[in-house]
């Protein structure tokens, strides 16, 4: 366990068939550990098929956030549901683009539409 | 070259150091006034150097990274450098999606997002003796970017701010 002040909040919500993870933090390395420990554990053991990133509270993304979303889409996906952003800061939006991401997982305004459009592609 | 202004430091390769890293180019830049996007860069591209020497360069063991920041006008240089195990094949590290440590959920993206977001990278690596990138960018200014305007929209132009 590393020392020092916690640098990432987790925040997880079960609601109808999404699990809704709401970041508090920067994404990096350090904390995408973290973050991936907790959400990987709460979804397994839940009913939910999809996966929504609530963004809001997220100023900073490198690298290791790319790496956390595949990881967290292949799980989802071998459930047979979908990944979703919300809330996605613009800062964030050029490493969004250039990697590639918006091809497997989309970006929304809102939660609300966000979770509208994960029960359309699940009804689709 | 002469160097307006340099900052040096050297931390612990800790993965919780990788926020202090990011701080410290954010404060080193702040002076020059920068537009949003250009130290949104920046800050991105010195979290994936300073997140490669410690997950690569140290695989997660002890060891020093050293950061240097110096700037020449409006253009900021930065070296980031670690005594670490250095890269056996530096062309195949640098291509887009390439991970040596995909059980860690690497995205491959780390040289390839330092290249987007800077004017300029370069590496130099020895297997055993370590690895050292150097990333420059001229950044705008915020300030700059208004008298620009005023001079040629011709409203206003009084060069008062």
């Amino acid at each position: 366990m590393e020392n020092g002040a916690k640098a990432v909040d987790v925040m997880l919500l079960e609601r109808n068939k999404n699990l809704i993870v709401k970041i508090i933090g920067d994404i990096d390395q350090h904390n995408a550990e973290e973050i991936r420990e907790k959400v990987d554990k709460t979804f397994e053991r839940s009913r939910c098929r999809h996966m929504i990133f609530d963004f809001s509270g997220v100023a900073f993304m490198d690298s290791s956030g790319i790496g956390l979303l595949i990881g967290r889409y292949k799980n989802v996906r071998n459930r047979g549901g979908t990944v979703a952003i919300a809330n996605m800061n613009r800062d964030l939006g050029r490493i969004y683009n250039i990697s590639g991401l918006k091809k497997i997982i989309g970006s929304f305004d809102t939660l609300d539409q966000a979770e509208k459009q994960v029960e359309n592609r699940a009804r689709a | 070259m002469t160097y307006d202004n340099e900052v040096s430091i050297s931390m612990s390769a800790r993965s919780q150091n990788e926020a202090f890293a990011r701080v410290a180019a954010a404060a080193f830049v702040a002076p020059f006034d920068p537009l949003l996007n250009d130290l949104t860069d920046i800050k991105t591209a010195v979290s994936e150097a300073v997140t490669n020497a410690i997950i690569h360069g140290y695989e997660n063991k002890e060891g020093i990274v050293f950061i240097t920041f110096r700037s020449y006008v409006n253009e900021i240089f930065i070296t980031v450098t670690d005594e670490g195990v250095g890269i056996e094949d530096l062309e195949q590290a640098m291509t887009p999606l390439y991970t040596s440590k995909p059980e860690l959920e690497r995205s491959g993206m780390g040289f390839t997002v330092m290249e987007a977001f800077m004017d300029h990278v370069e590496v130099t690596s020895a297997p055993g003796r370590g690895t050292t990138v150097e990333m420059r960018k001229a950044i705008a200014r915020q300030g700059l970017k208004s008298d620009f305007e005023c001079l040629f929209t011709g409203l206003g132009g009084t060069g008062e701010r």
